[in-house]
């Protein structure tokens, strides 16, 4: 024990250089996971979150929740939007790296790889600027096409029919580019030897993409495609919340949306922190469950 | 052979026409954005909405914004967040991620498993909402910056850098009598500015972008920054249609005008220190 001291002591200049952000962790990383006690209370804002009383029985947000139709609206929101954003968002971005890998051109290659990885930058109320501006009933430049040659137009942001496409357009559009940094990198990891002596079997670009780049950056994949797996209850709380608005709340309205309007909006705060507690149980189960397949996985290569 | 050939020039030129085009799905909105933006009423009146290229064009929109208060202000706050913002994120995390790169150092492996937790598990927007109106940040420009003060995945990629640093540093310092302090700043910072600029600009670009924490935790429209204010514009048009009283502008050339006001600091910016970002996330994924 002594010793233990002694050894901390010899660090004090160390730890008092960890305090604020040590500080700042405890504050606001582990304070809310005290506070998300509130999930089994009736909070009361007069009382506080110590002394309002305990909920009657103690899972009774949690009870009401699974009984209420919110449940699987919300949850299958959440998955289906995930699900269409992963797809979309990994595909591409698999495509363009190999297509870029593939161009001679470097002074080509570059300008495409700065404008597209461009709109990452931009804020989700930018990119809703432009689908405004593309997508608007009254004055989007689209809906003047179609009223122009067809003579009809549709309200695609106020629709149950179009709003999840364009939630995973626009998300496809700000990070296709950026997204295939990554497989890029992967590719130009793999032994130029693999390439040549394909070539020399005389293998054309399609076979060496398909027998050399692709089993090449495989790994690579499926840790990604793990990861994004493990975050799956997160669908995007930004653009969802910028993007939508009542009449598609049917199909956009996801768990954190909903958290937000019940908790703030209509202070219901002991229910919102039930289902915000409940999202983050389920996520930590799927991150962990996640990590524990790409260790096996890795294990399994190298 | 010669078949071969042929197809890989198909193959090719497939390639050039697809990544061309890509290019031109980035460009053209802002281009259209821009165009909108500029376009005169009475353009709009005569072809009957907006058109890609209008054959006048007027800066008044612009003009609007920039004398009136609304933008410039949030311009302010946008600002003040971001320049401030990294200061702080830059610095506590190069104080937390420089003690936590000592192997040496005794309870290392627990704090970074408490740090490394957070990742993992949250207590919900709610709960944490609760954290910050105690601390009394609700309506402050602190809100935007404090609460997310500490991004536990730049610090763990700052301390690797720190990590490969060479031991040897450590021991000259030492026996040239520095403490740990002086190690830290005059030895270790010069050395990590490079790792720090990288960081830096994905915490400024956050920042700059900051809407979610102004949204829970600010409701003074005073401190609003650039992006909730820009949000305003755009789903309330009323709120546009004040600004353009004597009809010279329509409401949509306002808000794209706001929109690209909102976006020309990025743009701009951007080319140049595209360089960093790349490195970043390739930093990133050695880590992840």
């Amino acid at each position: 024990m002594g010793k233990a001291w002694t050894a901390a002591w010899k660090h004090r200049a160390l730890y008092l250089m960890m305090l604020p952000g040590l500080a700042y962790f405890v504050t606001y990383k582990y304070g809310p996971m005290y506070g998300a006690i509130i999930a089994f209370k009736d909070y009361n804002v007069a009382q506080g979150m110590m002394g309002s009383a305990w909920a009657d029985p103690w899972y009774k947000h949690f009870l009401y929740f699974y009984r209420s139709p919110y449940f699987s609206s919300l949850l299958w929101n959440t998955f289906l939007i995930s699900l269409y954003k992963l797809v979309w968002g990994m595909l591409p971005g698999i495509a363009l790296a190999i297509m870029l890998f593939e161009i001679g051109n470097r002074t080509f290659k570059r300008w495409v790889q700065t404008i597209s990885y461009l709109p990452h930058f931009l804020s989700w109320v930018i990119v809703y600027g432009m689908v405004m501006a593309f997508l608007s009933e009254s004055t989007g430049l689209i809906n003047m096409w179609l009223q122009e040659w067809f003579g009809f137009k549709i309200g695609f942001l106020t629709s149950t029919d179009y709003f999840r496409s364009i939630l995973v357009g626009t998300d496809l559009w700000k990070d296709l580019g950026w997204s295939a940094i990554i497989y890029l990198a992967a590719i130009s990891g793999v032994s130029p030897a693999l390439f040549e002596a394909a070539t020399v079997d005389g293998a054309g670009r399609l076979r060496k993409i398909w027998h050399v780049t692709l089993p090449g950056i495989r790994n690579v994949i499926v840790l990604l495609l793990i990861l994004r797996l493990g975050h799956m209850l997160d669908a995007g709380f930004d653009q969802i919340y910028i993007m939508y608005n009542i009449h598609v709340y049917p199909v956009a309205d996801i768990i954190d949306t909903w958290v937000f309007r019940t908790g703030l909006e209509q202070f219901n705060f002991s229910m919102a922190s039930a289902v915000g507690l409940f999202k983050s149980i389920i996520g930590f189960a799927l991150v962990l469950a996640a990590n524990r397949v790409a260790k096996l996985w890795g294990e399994n290569i190298w | 052979m010669v078949k071969t050939g042929m197809v890989d020039r198909l193959v090719l030129s497939f390639i050039y026409g697809t990544l061309i085009l890509l290019s031109l799905s980035v460009l053209f909105p802002i281009f259209y954005v821009v165009a909108v933006s500029l376009t005169p009423f009475e353009e709009v009146l005569r072809n009957g909405g907006f058109i890609v290229v209008p054959r006048a064009i007027t800066w008044e929109a612009y003009r609007i914004f920039l004398t009136n208060d609304r933008i410039p202000d949030a311009y302010q706050v946008t600002f003040i967040i971001t320049v401030a913002g990294t200061l702080i994120n830059l610095v506590l995390t190069a104080l937390l991620a420089y003690p936590l790169s000592k192997p040496r150092l005794p309870g290392r492996k627990i704090f970074l498993l408490l740090i490394v937790f957070t990742m993992l598990f949250n207590g919900g927007i709610i709960p944490t909402y609760l954290i910050v109106k105690a601390t009394g940040l609700l309506n402050t420009l602190w809100a935007m910056m404090i609460p997310n003060a500490v991004s536990a995945f730049n610090l763990l990629i700052m301390k690797t850098f720190y990590e490969n640093l060479p031991e040897s540093l450590d021991e000259a310092a030492k026996i040239d009598g520095a403490g740990e302090v002086r190690t830290l700043v005059q030895i270790v910072l010069p050395l990590s500015m490079p790792i720090m600029a990288t960081i830096g600009l994905f915490y400024s670009v956050g920042h700059w972008n900051e809407f979610f924490q102004a949204i829970m935790y600010v409701s003074d429209t005073a401190k609003f920054p650039l992006q909730v204010v820009l949000r305003g514009i755009l789903s309330r048009s009323q709120s546009v249609e004040e600004l353009s009283l004597e009809e010279t502008m329509p409401t949509e050339s306002l808000q794209m005008a706001a929109v690209i006001l909102t976006a020309v600091p990025i743009i701009v910016v951007y080319p140049f220190i595209q360089k960093h970002f790349t490195q970043g996330v390739l930093l990133g994924s050695i880590k992840g």
